[in-house]
């Protein structure tokens, strides 16, 4: 079967879809040797990120085992990861 | 133990090309170094549009980087073509190059009498040096003795995800072998530069990495902007891409996972061997001739939009995680590592694969950029010209 999303390191809380996915589908991944699923809550597109695990607002989004930045909101499993509901911590002269 | 066909050079650095620079020391010698490097063969003018009216550090740059791409063991023999009034010490660059024992000629067109006479004389000389150098022949040689850069342009969100990590294996393999490997783009660390300092061999060195990531940051706010307020791109966005720090760190991994040796300036030769990190732009023709003054005599390129560029002395290999890229743009394009996002192979087997290409390249074969002509060249400047 074809890839449908990838799990960089065993510590991310989110995945990268490899295509374009709509709501309700069941994405399978593999975190290391484990394969495991995700059922999209809305739709993703290519290239863009789905929570693999709850993100409570205030917390790290970890994607290649690092910090991508902090969720603004809370996250549910199989939510759109993006700027709408994070933010980068670097460079913030705003704050 | 795995081995390449190299030329040993007086010097004992080991090149995989065998080269004629043709180094004009000014923008105002350029015209002279092409002319006379179209003429000969295995001659390769590096025109550029410095050499004069640079001040401090920046002036300082630009002369190591000319001296280290003359001492680049891909380089057989060196015209230096000055003019005869610029900035650069014409004489000093040919005489640090000629250190390394290979030929090394100067011609100084003020000197000569103009652009008719230079040319002759240049070719004179040149056709001298091809003499000299062209019936060279590799030998079998460790391939420990190959200096790799890697570089990144055109990204996308496939080159966080395979590209970048694959190169980081092909570099892992390189330095497992007794090698050498240089990451550089200093523009993209910032977000990641911790992941990097923390790799460091001594906390000293971690602390220079984040000291050059800082004064990246530094140079741009003197313009009055935030480097970071188009950065991600609108286009990064769009992609999937949601902060620098996810951007980064998609770059870094294309530097594997080995130990940080030392973070060099600018066109700075490594010490030892292992993996390095060189302070340069994220401007690809740039930050390839930094590593590549450096001593880089091979370079791996990912790529997620397909940017067709080489490097004058060093072969260049193109790789995309972009099946589409690969298809669009097959004619640029030397490895597919698409196959890792479609789960047909894991960025380990596609890293040896970009591993084997790059024993293949230092053994004379070909990649497309450089079997296209491709010779982008340009030295990156940290300061106004004045």
């Amino acid at each position: 079967m074809k890839k449908q999303a990838v799990v960089i390191n065993v510590k991310d809380n989110v995945a990268t879809l490899v295509d374009d996915f709509t709501s309700g589908t069941e994405i399978h991944y593999f975190i290391g040797e484990q394969e495991q699923s995700v059922i999209l809550l809305q739709d993703i597109p290519l290239g863009h990120k789905v929570a693999i695990r709850e993100i409570k607002k205030g917390e790290e989004v970890i994607k290649y085992g690092e910090s991508l930045g902090g969720a603004t909101a809370d996250i549910k499993i199989g939510q759109h990861v993006h700027v709408h509901n994070m933010e980068s911590l670097r460079g913030r002269g705003d704050k | 133990m795995m081995e390449i066909l190299g030329y040993r050079r007086p010097d004992g650095k080991v090149g995989i090309r065998n080269h004629i620079a043709i180094i004009p020391t000014a923008v105002c010698s350029s015209t002279v170094a092409a002319n006379i490097a179209a003429q000969v063969p295995g001659a390769v003018a590096l025109p550029n549009q410095h050499g004069c009216c640079q001040i401090g550090a920046d002036h300082e740059q630009t002369v190591r980087t000319l001296i280290g791409l003359g001492k680049n063991p891909n380089v057989a023999a060196v015209l230096v073509v000055g003019l005869g009034c610029e900035g650069v010490p014409i004489r000093e660059v040919a005489d640090e190059i000629a250190a390394t024992g290979k030929p090394v000629e100067v011609i100084v067109i003020q000197e000569v009498g103009g652009t008719l006479k230079a040319t002759a004389e240049g070719l004179r000389k040149a056709g001298e040096l091809a003499r000299k150098v062209a019936h060279l022949q590799p030998e079998k040689i460790d391939v420990s003795e190959l200096v790799m850069a890697i570089e990144c342009g055109g990204s996308d969100f496939t080159s966080g995800l395979a590209s970048n990590p694959a190169c980081g294996i092909a570099s892992d393999m390189l330095v497992a072998a007794g090698g050498t490997s240089m990451l550089s783009e200093t523009t993209e660390f910032i977000g990641a530069e911790h992941v990097l300092a923390r790799r460091c061999k001594t906390p000293e060195i971690g602390e220079k990495l984040i000291r050059y990531v800082r004064e990246c940051e530094e140079r741009a706010k003197l313009l009055n902007v935030d480097i970071r307020g188009g950065q991600p791109t609108p286009g990064n966005i769009a992609g999937g891409i949601s902060s620098i720090e996810e951007k980064s760190l998609g770059c870094i991994h294309k530097a594997g996972h080995a130990p940080i040796q030392d973070v060099l300036a600018y066109g700075e030769v490594p010490k030892g061997k292992g993996l390095y990190v060189m302070d340069s732009p994220g401007q690809d023709i740039e930050s390839i001739t930094g590593m590549v003054a450096g001593g880089a005599t091979v370079v791996i390129f990912t790529t997620g939009r397909g940017t067709p560029t080489g490097c004058p002395i060093a072969p260049v290999i193109k790789i995309t995680g972009n099946e589409r890229t690969f298809k669009m743009m097959e004619d640029n394009m030397d490895i597919d590592a698409s196959t890792i996002i479609s789960g047909e192979e894991t960025i380990e087997q596609v890293g040896k694969r970009i591993y084997e290409m790059v024993v293949e390249a230092a053994n004379g074969h070909m990649p497309k950029a450089e079997s296209l002509g491709h010779k982008e060249f340009g030295i990156y400047k940290i300061a106004p010209t004045y």
